[in-house]
């Protein structure tokens, strides 16, 4: 082999291995930027006063950088989604792995991956346009913007990751099972709800985290039909504010280096760090599954 | 209240399977259609060939369309050859060990990361320690490295499944390993890595959060200039179309967002047309 070919084939092979760590690298980047940011705000505010503080005023004087309400406001958001998600993906999971028919399965899935694919700002516009009013004359009060409306609408931005996860937990159950149970005389039924079902439970659990996952971080859908208030959440039928859609409709507004700035990258941290352990939780979960 | 007949009980539960499924696809056929019927009407040759004007309440989007064009060209022009690189890396090169789990941890969290965190990355790190301010090119970048996941993963994916026996076969004629991945591996796994580089661009132009801060411009009535200009993009656009700008024409919303699920959806569609057509081919 020349030594020019031979130097090509370093080249290459260098550059492979690189890119193969680039993903650790970028993780640990996007942490690093993240904490280089938002650690500044740290010099004039406790760690205990920003995370358990209840009031957001960022353009007060002086100004208050309590996340408290922010915090609730994105758990109250994602309750509501999986309260309403979770049921649902499973049982539309198990009547795709299970049930339905070969032909009708194949277009199923494709359904769901369209859903996927529909880009949150589309949902958000939708949402608008559809729950909003409907929410508001349901509930005969003053603004359709309020939790509950982000919750449906995060409901169907979480159903796609579940319902395809715990499909193929679901499928990945080996057959051997079932056909111990059909053999006993169970019915189909009581095959997918005694055998199947607990048999892929780490994959569902996986499923459902992956999926409330990125409810927490859904961001545009949630700022436009949420109604954007940062206080203190009263309850489904009030407008609250999340994490993520604080960040998106107040960094344009912030001046670089200053504490608002700092504290909109803190809330950075938390979300990232939230995600990361949701990610590394379902990750253990579905390694059990596999042993 | 007797027990029900086991047999009944099962035709009960199926029926309530099937209501849950279809609760779950009908929203979804409707959020189509509901675009795709307002939308209709906006759509002219004007519409997408013009710029806007009167403050985007009139005119057309074609900044809009050229900026996503733009970012996701972008994002793909950095993406595909670093994920590419590291998908063959993973599956070719790495043994299985801690180094071979660590990549794999950070991809899973890469792909978890939330939309506007990356933005807030881009911010840091392209717009403020680069200096590329809100640009073309701190938005694409951001992009990208949001798109990286998609790209590894479904490189990867191709490349496992490519029969061990090819590279055995190039391995025993001589060739170098490199060799081996150019021609007897890369060729076959290509769809595979076309499919998630369409997933990838679908995803890009879609997303908002991450250009928010990093490149979008509220309304600019021009081509952008250089990838230093700031540019507008659809999903940006129709953010600001339902949200910032009182007494639009809703005519005007539903066309942007008829032509953005238009771009997302169609690139979908190609992306599951290729797989089809080639898992169909596949001759192993």
């Amino acid at each position: 082999m020349s030594s020019a070919r031979k130097f090509k084939e370093f080249i290459f092979e260098s550059a492979i291995k690189i890119s193969g760590l680039a993903s650790i690298f970028i993780v640990a980047l996007i942490f690093f930027f993240l904490l280089k940011e938002g650690i500044f705000l740290f010099r004039s505010q406790s760690f205990a006063g920003f995370l358990f503080g209840k009031n957001w005023y960022p353009i007060s004087d002086p100004p208050e950088f309590g996340i408290l309400p922010l915090v609730l406001g994105s758990l109250l958001v994602t309750l509501g989604a999986a309260v309403i998600s979770i049921p649902l993906s499973i049982a539309s999971a198990v009547y795709i792995a299970e049930v339905a028919p070969r032909k009708f399965k194949e277009i199923l899935k494709s359904g769901i991956e369209l859903l996927a694919a529909i880009p949150s700002v589309v949902l958000g516009f939708i949402g608008m346009v559809t729950i909003v009013p409907w929410i508001k004359t349901a509930f005969h009060i003053p603004t359709g913007l309020t939790a509950i409306s982000g919750s449906v609408m995060l409901a169907f931005m979480a159903m796609p990751t579940i319902i395809s996860i715990a499909e193929d937990a679901l499928h990945s159950v080996p057959r051997i099972y079932k056909e111990g149970a059909y053999a006993l005389g169970a019915t189909q039924w009581q095959t997918i709800v005694r055998v199947v079902i607990p048999a892929a439970s780490s994959g569902i659990m996986a499923a459902v985290m992956l999926g409330l996952g990125r409810v927490i971080g859904e961001t545009m859908a949630v700022m436009m039909i949420t109604g954007n208030s940062a206080s203190m959440p009263r309850g489904f039928l009030h407008p609250v504010r999340t994490l993520t859609a604080t960040i998106a409709a107040e960094m344009g507004e912030t001046v670089q280096g200053s504490d608002h700035y700092f504290a909109l990258f803190a809330i950075g941290i938390v979300l990232f760090l939230i995600t990361f352990l949701v990610n590394m939780a379902s990750d253990i979960f579905l390694h059990r599954k596999r042993k | 209240m007797t027990a029900l007949l086991p047999k009944t009980s099962q035709r009960i539960a199926f029926f309530v399977l099937w209501l849950a499924t279809l609760s779950v696809i009908v929203p979804v056929g409707m959020v189509i259609l509901i675009i795709f019927k307002n939308g209709w009407a906006a759509m002219t040759w004007e519409f997408l060939t013009q710029m806007p004007r009167s403050g985007m309440r009139a005119g057309g989007i074609l900044p809009a369309i050229v900026g996503t064009f733009y970012l996701v060209l972008g994002a793909v022009f950095f993406a595909l050859p670093l994920g590419l690189f590291a998908a063959i890396y993973l599956s070719e090169y790495s043994k299985d060990n801690w180094i071979n789990r660590g990549v794999r941890l950070a991809i899973i969290n890469l792909a978890g990361v939330p939309s506007v965190v990356f933005g807030l990355f881009g911010l840091a790190l392209f717009v403020g320690f680069f200096k590329f301010g809100s640009s073309i090119l701190s938005g694409s970048l951001t992009l990208g490295v949001m798109i990286l996941p998609v790209i590894i993963t479904s490189s990867g994916e191709a490349l496992d499944s490519v029969p061990k026996s090819f590279r055995e076969v190039s391995l025993s004629l001589g060739a170098t390993k490199l060799q081996t991945i150019r021609h007897a591996v890369l060729p076959h796994a290509l769809p595979g890595i076309l499919t998630g580089t369409i997933l990838g661009v679908g995803r890009a132009a879609g997303e908002t959060a991450p250009i928010l801060f990093t490149v979008a411009a509220f309304y600019l009535p021009r081509l952008p200039q250089s990838i230093f200009d700031q540019a507008m993009a659809l999903p940006y656009h129709l953010y600001v179309l339902s949200t910032q700008v009182p007494n639009v024409d809703s005519k005007i919303r539903y066309g942007t967002a008829l032509v953005l699920l238009t771009i997302v959806l169609l690139m979908n569609l190609i992306a599951i047309m290729i797989r089809s057509y080639f898992r169909s081919k596949k001759k192993w």
